[in-house]
C-alpha cells in the first residue's frame, strides 16, 4: 500500500458539498462562454473535468447519477436532444468511478494520460448520438477532448490548492 | 487516502455498473422521446428558467467589453461613420420616394386583378444575446420570446435578407435556426429566370447548396435567389442567397452548385423578426379517386 502512494500525499481539508457544488456551477458557467468558430472546437469541456476530477478523487459523494443530472442541464443550455449530455457525462463518470484508485497512482502530468481515453469516449458517446440522428459527424469536435486533456493538470492542481488548510499545520 | 477500502462494509447501493447501465438506458430513452415525439418542450422550458439567467452571466463581459469599447470610440469614427450613414440616407430617400409611388401604383393594379395584398409585414427588431456552442449546428438565441408574441416559424432576417426562422420559443428568448444549417431547407426562386427550387444549408458558414437541379438548368454565378414563398413559411420575394460556383459534370445527374448567403448570417448583431404572415389557404383534399390512384401505384412500387 505504501510503495502505490505518491510521494507527496498531503493533507486536505474534508470536502464540503458546497465546495463540490460551486466547482461545478463555475465549470458550467465556463462552458457556457460564448465562442464560435475554431475556438468553440478547441474548448475544453471544463464540466467533463471537474466532474471526472471529483469520481475519481471523491467517488463515493459525486457518481453517475450526479453526472446525469449535470447532463441534463447542459442539454438544456446547449439546446440539444435530451439525454445527449447526459449519456456522454454517464460513461465518464462512470470510466472515472471505476478507475479511480489507478489513476489516483499516478502524479499529475501521467494522470493526463490516463484521462485523455476515459474524455474521448465520452466526447464519442456524444458524436455517435449525433451521427445517428443527423448522418453527420464534425471531426473538429474532438479536438476539445484533447484541449481537455492538456487542462487536467492545472486544473486538478487548483482544485487540490483550494482544498489545502490555509495554515501550515506544522506552525505551532 | 480516501475512503476507498476493498471491503464492502457499507451499504453504498447498486454497483457502478448497474448504475451506468440504468442511466444510459434512462438517457436513450430520452433521446427516442425527445428526437421522435417532441414531448418534451414543456420540461425544457423550465428548466431553462434556471438555466438561461446563469447563461446570460456568462455573456456579461462580452456585454461590458462591447459597452465599455463603444464608449471610447474615437470622434473621428464617429463624424466618418455618421458621414456615410447621412449619405446612405439621402440615396434611400430617394429611392423611397418611388418606391412610395410604386406601392400606390402596385395597390392600384392588384385592387385591378383582384389578388391578395401581399408585402408589408410587421417586424420587431430583437438582439442575438448569445451564439449555439453546439459546433455541429448553426443557431443563434436572440431575446424576444413568447412574452413578446414570438412564435415557432416565425422568420428571422436583417436589412439585406433571410437569416433563418424561429424553432424554438422560451419566455424571454427563441432559437433561430439559420439557413446555414445542415437540415434547414428554403423554397427559393431564381430571379432572373423565374425557375423554383430548394437551397439547402451545408453546416458551414458562409455556403449554401442548391441540389437537385438538372444539368442543363438556366442557372449562371451571380444569381440572385429569393424566397418562393410556395411553403407558407417564408414570404415571398425576400432575397436568400447568390450563387457562385457551378460545376457541370457528365457523370453526374445533378448539377453541384454552391451559393452564399446575402444576408450576414453570422455578422449582425440586430435582427428582425417577421410576424404576421397571411395564411395560405388550405390545400384542397384529395380526392377518393386520386388517393387510390396512389394507393395502387405504391402498391405496385412494393416487390
Amino acid at each position: 500500500m505504501n510503495a502505490s502512494m505518491p510521494k507527496d500525499q498531503e493533507f486536505l481539508l474534508p470536502v464540503t458539498g458546497t465546495f463540490i457544488s460551486l466547482s461545478l456551477l463555475v465549470a458550467l458557467l465556463l462552458n457556457w462562454m460564448p465562442l464560435h468558430g475554431i475556438w468553440l472546437a478547441l474548448r475544453p469541456d471544463f464540466v467533463a473535468l471537474v466532474l471526472l476530477y471529483w469520481c475519481t478523487h471523491k467517488p463515493h459523494r459525486i457518481g453517475i447519477g450526479i453526472a446525469w443530472a449535470i447532463g441534463i442541464f447542459a442539454d438544456v443550455a446547449d439546446a440539444s436532444l435530451f439525454g445527449q449530455h447526459a449519456l456522454s457525462y454517464t460513461v465518464l463518470a462512470f470510466g472515472g468511478v471505476m478507475l479511480h484508485r489507478r489513476v489516483q497512482m499516478f502524479d499529475v502530468r501521467e494522470q493526463s494520460m490516463q484521462v485523455f481515453p476515459l474524455l474521448l469516449i465520452s466526447y464519442s458517446a456524444y458524436v455517435v448520438v449525433h451521427w445517428q440522428l443527423h448522418n453527420y459527424v464534425a471531426w473538429e469536435y474532438f479536438l476539445g477532448s484533447a484541449t481537455s486533456a492538456l487542462l487536467w493538470a492545472p486544473m486538478t492542481i487548483l482544485l487540490q490548492t483550494l482544498r489545502r488548510p490555509r495554515s501550515d499545520p506544522n506552525e505551532l | 487516502m480516501d475512503n476507498t477500502s476493498s471491503f464492502r462494509f457499507f451499504n453504498r447501493g447498486p454497483s457502478p455498473v448497474a448504475r451506468l447501465v440504468f442511466f444510459a438506458l434512462l438517457s436513450l430513452l430520452l433521446l427516442f422521446v425527445d428526437a421522435r415525439y417532441k414531448y418534451l418542450e414543456s420540461s425544457r422550458r423550465v428548466i431553462s428558467i434556471v438555466v438561461q439567467p446563469l447563461q446570460r452571466l456568462t455573456t456579461m463581459p462580452g456585454v461590458v467589453w462591447h459597452e465599455v469599447s463603444g464608449y471610447f470610440e474615437t470622434q473621428s469614427n464617429l463624424i466618418r461613420d455618421n458621414a456615410a450613414l447621412n449619405q446612405q440616407h439621402n440615396l434611400d430617400a430617394a429611392q423611397l420616394l418611388q418606391l412610395q409611388v410604386l406601392q400606390a401604383e402596385n395597390a392600384q393594379l392588384r385592387k385591378l386583378l383582384d389578388v391578395q395584398q401581399q408585402a408589408d409585414y410587421p417586424m420587431q427588431l430583437a438582439e442575438i444575446v448569445y451564439i449555439e456552442r453546439d459546433i455541429f449546428r448553426r443557431k443563434v438565441f436572440v431575446n424576444k420570446g413568447s412574452n413578446s408574441n414570438v412564435l415557432i416559424g416565425q422568420v428571422v432576417m436583417d436589412s439585406t435578407g433571410i437569416v433563418g426562422q424561429v424553432t424554438r420559443v422560451f419566455p424571454w428568448l427563441s432559437e433561430i435556426t439559420l439557413i446555414t444549417d445542415k437540415d434547414h431547407a428554403v423554397p427559393i426562386q431564381i430571379l432572373r429566370t423565374g425557375l423554383r427550387a430548394v437551397v439547402f444549408g451545408s453546416g458551414d458558414i458562409s455556403n449554401l447548396a442548391l441540389r437537385y437541379m438538372p444539368i442543363s438548368s438556366d442557372i449562371l454565378p451571380g444569381d440572385v435567389l429569393v424566397t418562393s414563398g410556395l411553403d407558407g413559411t417564408y414570404p415571398p420575394g425576400l432575397p436568400v442567397a447568390k450563387v457562385v460556383k457551378i460545376e457541370r459534370d457528365a457523370a453526374y445527374p445533378f448539377a453541384r452548385i454552391s451559393c452564399v448567403p446575402i444576408a450576414g448570417v453570422d455578422q449582425q448583431r440586430q435582427l428582425l423578426i417577421v410576424s404576421g404572415l397571411p395564411k395560405l389557404p388550405e390545400p384542397p383534399p384529395e380526392t377518393d379517386a386520386q388517393s387510390l390512384d396512389k394507393a395502387r401505384k405504391n402498391k405496385r412500387r412494393m416487390p
